[in-house]
Parts: C-alpha cells; sequence; structure tokens
C-alpha cells in the first residue's frame, strides 16, 4: 500500500469517525428543535444537554483534522473543492459557529427566553450544518468539482438533485444516529419513559432514512449515472452491507437491544461512507486520481510519522473521556438537577 | 498609456482582494483575543486550583471554579472562530493551498492533534470536577494548559514560514521538493513563537486582572477580587520586561529576512549608515514627517552597530513597498502600550517591595483596568505590523496575495455577511458572560459550600 493510499485511509477513517461522532451531535440539535414546548421538552432538552456537553468539542474536531490532513496530503483537491464549493462551505462555517457557541451560551443563562432564544439557534443550526456539509458530499460523488480552482459552477455543484437528496440523507442520518445514542443514555440514567420517546422517534426517523435512501438510489440513478454504475458495482458489496445493517439496526431497535443497534447503524453508515470511497478510488475528482494529488514524498512520510504518534497520544485520552462519561450519568444528573432546582 | 491600462488592472486587482483580505484579517483579529484566553486562562487557573488544593482557602478555590465556567464559553467560542479559519484558508487563499499546501500543512496537521487534545481534557476537566479526586483533577488539567501553548506554537510556525518561506526547492513555478521540517522550523520561527506565546500569557494576565480591577474600583474589597487581580497581573507584569527583549529579538530577526517590513515599521526611505530611530510622524512624499528621532538609534537596535547599514523603501520596487503608514502606527502602537505595561508592572514591583501589598489607590486600579485592553491593542497592533507589514505578499518574495485568492465569483460577498455573524456573536458572547457574573454574584465572605455549589459547567 502506498503512503497515500495510507493517509487517504486516515482521512477516511476521520471523516466516518466525525459522522459517527459529530453527525450524532448535530442529530440530538435536531431532537432539541422539535422537543416540544420547555414544559414539555425539559427533560429531552437537559438529557441532550448532558449528553454531547463533555464531548461535543472533541468530536467536532474530527472536521478539522480532515481539513489539514487534506491540505497538506492532497493540496489540489483541498483547493478545488474550496474553491468551487465556497458557498455551501461558508454556510457550514456559520452553522459551525452557531451551533458550538449557542450550545455553550445556552448552559450558561438561566431565564427562559434566554434558553430558547440560544436553544433556537443551537437546533436550527445543528440541522443546516450537516444538510450542507451533504450536498457538498453529493457535489464530489457525482463528479461536479473539477480539478483546478473554482473550475466548477459555483452554484449548480452543489444545488443539484444528488446533492440535495445527499443533504437531506445525511440530517436523516445524524438524526438516526442521535436518537439511538440518547436512547441508551436514557436507559442508562433509568429513565424509562425518555428511553421509549427516544426509541419511538428513533423508529420513525430510521423508517424515514430507509425510504430516503430508496428514494436516493433513483435520484443517483437519473442525475449521476456515473456515481450509481460505480456505487452498484465496485460499491456493490459495501453498499448492500449497508443496507443490510441499516434493516437490522431498525430491527433490534424495536426489539430493545440498545448496545447492538448502536453498533448496527455504526456499521450502516461506516458501509456507506466506505462502499462510496472504494467505488470511487483512486478517482479524488473527475480528472485528478489519488496519485497525481499527493504532496511530494517528504510530506508524505512527515505526514504519516506525526499522524501515526499523535494517534498514540489520541486514543487512550479520547478513550478515558468517553468511558468517564458513560458510567453512572444518571446519579450525577440527579444531583444536578437537584441542584439546579435548588438555586435561588 | 500602457501604464494607465496597467494602473487600472492593478486597481481592479486590489479592489479583488480587499474583501477577502478585510475577511481573513477581520476574522484571525477576533478569534485572537479568544486563542490569547485559551493559551493562558488554563494555566491561570490550574495555578488556582493548586494554590487552593494546597491551602485550603475558599478564595482561590472560588477563583479557580468561576475562571473555569467562563473558561468554557470562551473555549466553546475560540473553538468554532478558529474553525472559521481553517475554512476560510481553501475558501479564501484557495491560491496559497494549492501551490503552497504540502509545504506550509505539516505544523497545520500536528496542531490538529494539538486541539485535539486540548479539546478532550477540556470536557475531562469542565465536566470532571466531582467526578475525579482533587489529585486527579488538577493533572487531567496540565494537558490542556500544554497543548495549548503547543497549538498556538504550531500555528504560528505556518505564518511564520509566510514570511521566511524556505525548505522547498521550485523550478519554473513547480515544487520539485519539500523539507517538511524545513519549511516548519524556518529562520522566522523562534521569534515569532516566542513573541506570540508570551504575548498571549501577557494578554490572558492583563485581561483577567482588568475585570477584577473593575470589580475592586466598584467597591469589591474583599480577599477574593484582591487575589483575582493580584495573581494573574503579577503574572503578566513578570513577563512583560521578557515580552520587549524578545520583541527587540524579533525585530532583529525581521531586518535582516524582511527589510522592506522593517522599513515600513520605521518609515525609512532612504537606505543608509546610521539610521536613526523614528517614533511617531506622518510619512508621504517618501519621508516620515514629524517624527522624533533618536539619532543612530535604529541601526544599534537592528544590527547592535550603531554605524551598521538598515535597508530603506528605496530597495524595493515601488509596487512591492507595503502600506507605510499603517505599519508604522501600528508599529508604534506595540511598542508604546509595551512600555506603558513595564511602568505598570514597575509601580506594582514598587509598592509590594516597600509596603508588602499591592497598591489599592483608585488610580493604580484604573491604570490595571485599561491594562486589558491595553495589552490586546497592543497584540493586535504587533499583527497589523507583521501582516500588513508583508504586504503585497501572502509568502514573502514568492506569491501576491492577489495570485493566492480564490477566483470564483462573488466571494466578495463573505465579508459583510461574516461582519454581521461576528457582530453578533461579540454581543452574544459578552452579554452571557456578564450575565453569568449577575447571576451568580459572588458571596461577601465565600464559604465552603460557596464553593462546591459553584457550577463549572
Amino acid at each position: 500500500m502506498s503512503l497515500a493510499t495510507a493517509l487517504l485511509g486516515l482521512t477516511w477513517l476521520s471523516v466516518t469517525a466525525y459522522a459517527l461522532l459529530g453527525g450524532a451531535d448535530f442529530g440530538t440539535g435536531f431532537w432539541d428543535l422539535i422537543a416540544g414546548d420547555p414544559q414539555h421538552g425539559r427533560p429531552r432538552r437537559t438529557l441532550i444537554e448532558h449528553s454531547i456537553g463533555p464531548v461535543w468539542e472533541a468530536n467536532h474536531v474530527w472536521l478539522i483534522f480532515v481539513l489539514v490532513v487534506v491540505w497538506t496530503a492532497f493540496p489540489p483537491l483541498f483547493a478545488a473543492v474550496a474553491s468551487t464549493l465556497y458557498i455551501p462551505l461558508t454556510l457550514v462555517a456559520i452553522g459551525v459557529i452557531a451551533r458550538g457557541s449557542a450550545f455553550a451560551f445556552r448552559k450558561a443563562v438561566t431565564e427562559d427566553w434566554q434558553r430558547r432564544l440560544f436553544g433556537a439557534a443551537f437546533a436550527f443550526s445543528s440541522v443546516i450544518t450537516p444538510f450542507f456539509l451533504g450536498t457538498i458530499a453529493g457535489a464530489i460523488a457525482s463528479d461536479r468539482v473539477p480539478p483546478g480552482l473554482a473550475r466548477g459552477n459555483i452554484i449548480t455543484s452543489w444545488a443539484n438533485p444528488t446533492s440535495l437528496t445527499c443533504g437531506i440523507l445525511a440530517v436523516g442520518v445524524c438524526a438516526y444516529l442521535a436518537a439511538i445514542y440518547l436512547t441508551a443514555d436514557a436507559r442508562r440514567d433509568e429513565d424509562t419513559a425518555l428511553a421509549e420517546y427516544f426509541r419511538r422517534q428513533g423508529l420513525i426517523s430510521g423508517i424515514f432514512v430507509g425510504m430516503l435512501a430508496l428514494a436516493a438510489i433513483a435520484v443517483v440513478h437519473s442525475d449521476a449515472n456515473q456515481l450509481y454504475q460505480r456505487l452498484t458495482h465496485r460499491g456493490a458489496a459495501l453498499i448492500t452491507a449497508s443496507i443490510a445493517m441499516g434493516l437490522l439496526s431498525l430491527l433490534l431497535l424495536a426489539r430493545r437491544h440498545y448496545i447492538a443497534v448502536r453498533a448496527s447503524a455504526a456499521l450502516a453508515v461506516t458501509g456507506l461512507l466506505w462502499g462510496w470511497a472504494i467505488a470511487q478510488y483512486p478517482q479524488l475528482l473527475p480528472g485528478l486520481n489519488l496519485d497525481q494529488a499527493a504532496a511530494p514524498h517528504a510530506t508524505m512520510q512527515a505526514t504519516a510519522i506525526t499522524t501515526a504518534i499523535g494517534f498514540v497520544v489520541l486514543t487512550p485520552s479520547l478513550a478515558w473521556l468517553f468511558i468517564l462519561f458513560q458510567a453512572n450519568t444518571g446519579e450525577q444528573r440527579q444531583q444536578l438537577s437537584v441542584r439546579t432546582r435548588s438555586r435561588p | 498609456m500602457m501604464s494607465a491600462v496597467a494602473a487600472h488592472t492593478s486597481l481592479l486587482a486590489i479592489g479583488s482582494i480587499m474583501a477577502p483580505r478585510s475577511q481573513m484579517g477581520f476574522s484571525l483579529g477576533w478569534h485572537i483575543i479568544l486563542a490569547c484566553l485559551g493559551v493562558g486562562l488554563p494555566g491561570l487557573i490550574l495555578f488556582m486550583e493548586w494554590r487552593g488544593q494546597r491551602t485550603g482557602d475558599v478564595a482561590y478555590r472560588l477563583l479557580a471554579r468561576r475562571l473555569a465556567r467562563a473558561l468554557g464559553v470562551l473555549f466553546a467560542v475560540g473553538a468554532v472562530s478558529g474553525t472559521i479559519l481553517s475554512f476560510e484558508m481553501g475558501l479564501l487563499w484557495s491560491g496559497l493551498m494549492e501551490h503552497y499546501g504540502s509545504v506550509i500543512g505539516l505544523p497545520f496537521a500536528i496542531e490538529g492533534f494539538a486541539f485535539f487534545v486540548e479539546a478532550i481534557f477540556l470536557g475531562i476537566y469542565l465536566y470532571g470536577w466531582e467526578r475525579l479526586s482533587p489529585r486527579t483533577h488538577l493533572l487531567s488539567g496540565i494537558p490542556i494548559f500544554i497543548a495549548g501553548v503547543l497549538s498556538a506554537f504550531f500555528v504560528v510556525c505556518a505564518n511564520a514560514w509566510m514570511n521566511s518561506p524556505q525548505g522547498f526547492t521550485e523550478r519554473n513555478g513547480k515544487l520539485v521538493s519539500v523539507s517538511p521540517w524545513a519549511a516548519m522550523f524556518n529562520s522566522a520561527t523562534w521569534p515569532e513563537t516566542t513573541h506570540m506565546i508570551l504575548a498571549a500569557l501577557m494578554v490572558t494576565g492583563f485581561v483577567t486582572a482588568s475585570v477584577y480591577a473593575v470589580a475592586m474600583l466598584r467597591g469589591h474589597r474583599d480577599r477574593y477580587h484582591r487575589l483575582g487581580l493580584l495573581i494573574p497581573l503579577s503574572f503578566a507584569c513578570a513577563i512583560t520586561p521578557v515580552q520587549i527583549v524578545v520583541g527587540d529579538w524579533a525585530a532583529r530577526y525581521v531586518a535582516d529576512d524582511q527589510p522592506a517590513k522593517l522599513a515600513a515599521m520605521e518609515g525609512l526611505y532612504h537606505g543608509q549608515n546610521g539610521t536613526a530611530l523614528s517614533v511617531g510622524g506622518v510619512y508621504y512624499d517618501n519621508a516620515l514627517h514629524g517624527a522624533i528621532h533618536l539619532p543612530n538609534g535604529l541601526s544599534l537596535l537592528a544590527h547592535l552597530d550603531p554605524n551598521a547599514y538598515v535597508a530603506g523603501l528605496d530597495g524595493v520596487p515601488a509596487g512591492q513597498r507595503p502600506p507605510v503608514n499603517v505599519v508604522h502606527l501600528a508599529f508604534d502602537t506595540m511598542v508604546g502600550i509595551g512600555f506603558a505595561l513595564l511602568a505598570l508592572g514597575a509601580w506594582l514591583a514598587w509598592t509590594w517591595w516597600r509596603h508588602r501589598d499591592m497598591p489599592t489607590t483608585t488610580w493604580f486600579l484604573r491604570a490595571a483596568a485599561v491594562s486589558g485592553i491595553a495589552s490586546v491593542v497592543a497584540m493586535e497592533s504587533g499583527w497589523i505590523t507583521t501582516e500588513v507589514g508583508r504586504q503585497p505578499w501572502i509568502v514573502y518574495g514568492l506569491l501576491r496575495v492577489d495570485q493566492a485568492v480564490n477566483p470564483a465569483a462573488g466571494i466578495g460577498w463573505g465579508l459583510p455577511v461574516l461582519l454581521v455573524v461576528y457582530a453578533v456573536l461579540t454581543t452574544a458572547t459578552i452579554y452571557v458572560l456578564r450575565h453569568m457574573t449577575r447571576t451568580h454574584p459572588v458571596p461577601l465572605a465565600p464559604q465552603e459550600s460557596d464553593v462546591t455549589n459553584a457550577e463549572v459547567h
């Protein structure tokens, strides 16, 4: 395996991590948006705050990591995508600002109207951001971003049937993942009513995502036939596995196998992403293959070495973060809510 | 006729780069204040928590918790405003990244990991206050501080490379080989990174101190507020003289590697031996008017020799000269504030030496209250000096800003959009921080229960 392939694989692994972790954080924003009036929505929103509070910043770094590795190791890819797709990327950037800051602000304020204002900003931007990230994925997958600076159409490259379908699919997948994670979090807190609420939402959104995926196949078939051919040939095995895992996760959710449902849903998303990647490999953009995009050898080597060292530091740190906040949150939350209530 | 056409096209080029250049400058200038606090505050909070654990002093422990709560908000805003910058590297400067991404990218990639470590341990530190033993909790904060300082180092490495582009060879405008480590550790790296890391610590110290100075001016003279003023102020004042020496080192690097920038900083048109140091004044008609001149000062400072030759703007083609007045004024502002802060530190040290106590006169508190904004202005002026002083280059001597900009139609709209977004963000950040202190006022005589009930997140 060449260095370029290894670094591309590593980048894609980071994209996958971002989709599974950062994506679920965005998904919680969707559920926050429709959690209902302040009184009914309070326990739901509290669960969301406590679930993503300690981890969202770390999960967000996967995105930054993808950007910096791509611009270091594959500069022509980064330049072409960023220059042609600057409009959806700007909207993603604004969504990132609004989501992160509004989430932090909402926790810091006390009045109902303030919490609603910042909550609305948090929730709305949590839906917008994955949508535009999805349109970007659709633009690249359907060969609409040519190499070179701003060579593609700055509007139709991302405002087209495939991109828009990918955008909606991204929002749906994020919401589905979030519902599954939140169900498990609520169950660990022994809050059965809340767990059942998110389980029901998970089933509804899961069925919606499934239907959307069917529609997406039709859209891609008519709008981006080249992509359709790739996905149904080289990507076929993984795409099929992804569909199977998605269906399995719905079944498991219906039967309340909360641990297994997480694994199968994550595998469904992973299968979709890697199916796309393998279908397209080694083409990055139309007319730009991996070897042509790769930086000079010394840069690839230095990036690979630092990334390897970085992951050695990162893995135990991330493990500690997740283990620390997955354990007995129920007791903690009860203490917290008692304290919140007793506050003058 | 030809020159008129050329002038017209270059004006057009300036028009098209003005918006993205302002957008980058604005979002960088905004983020860097948060970045400074992100580097310095964890260190300050850890010191407070450590003292609190050692002495059991309620004031220290409450300070640690309340500052940590503010850090939670500031870090989130800093994280997202920093993300925008990495987007803008591509949205606005795709020409730079396409050309030199493989040369400049390594420090950014390493910074990605440092930021990762920061974010992970910040989550553990803020949310783990009640879950971890005091000792483990204190230790869990150390990686935040180390990674924060390293983040600043790596990002400034990339900026240093734009000033001293090294570590690669080009043939006919194409990269033929890259030595990413040599590019990262270029000749500007050490003076620039040291200068910036110290600046970040100074900004944190003076800004934090100024918050408590304002509170003391409003009559809160208890131990909590006195410590909140004294500790960050002492740290910042102790760093100030070091920073002035480092600044001199950085300026000597500029004199050697970027003579056009130094000439603009000093408004020097004619290169000559035994050059005077110029303070103030306005530059027009190829000369500085109304400045105070210290004979042989510049030669001495730049080259440690009163008769040394200092290059002027006359050695640089007219189209490659930076705008002198902005650079000269920004440089003088930075240096002037640096010495004013040194004087504030001397005041504090003198009173401490004579009376074993800090000065609590209204004038001292007023000076401390202003020091926060002053340090931010000095830091921003420093960045204006180095960034505007490099114009028209984005990569010094190799790539002009107008060659690096994204050629896509309509990118100028990013500036007004971002100005609106940042206006909202600024208002909300200040509002929330003020709201936090108002809804949770500091008790007059803090008790143990006030500390344990102070919410961190």
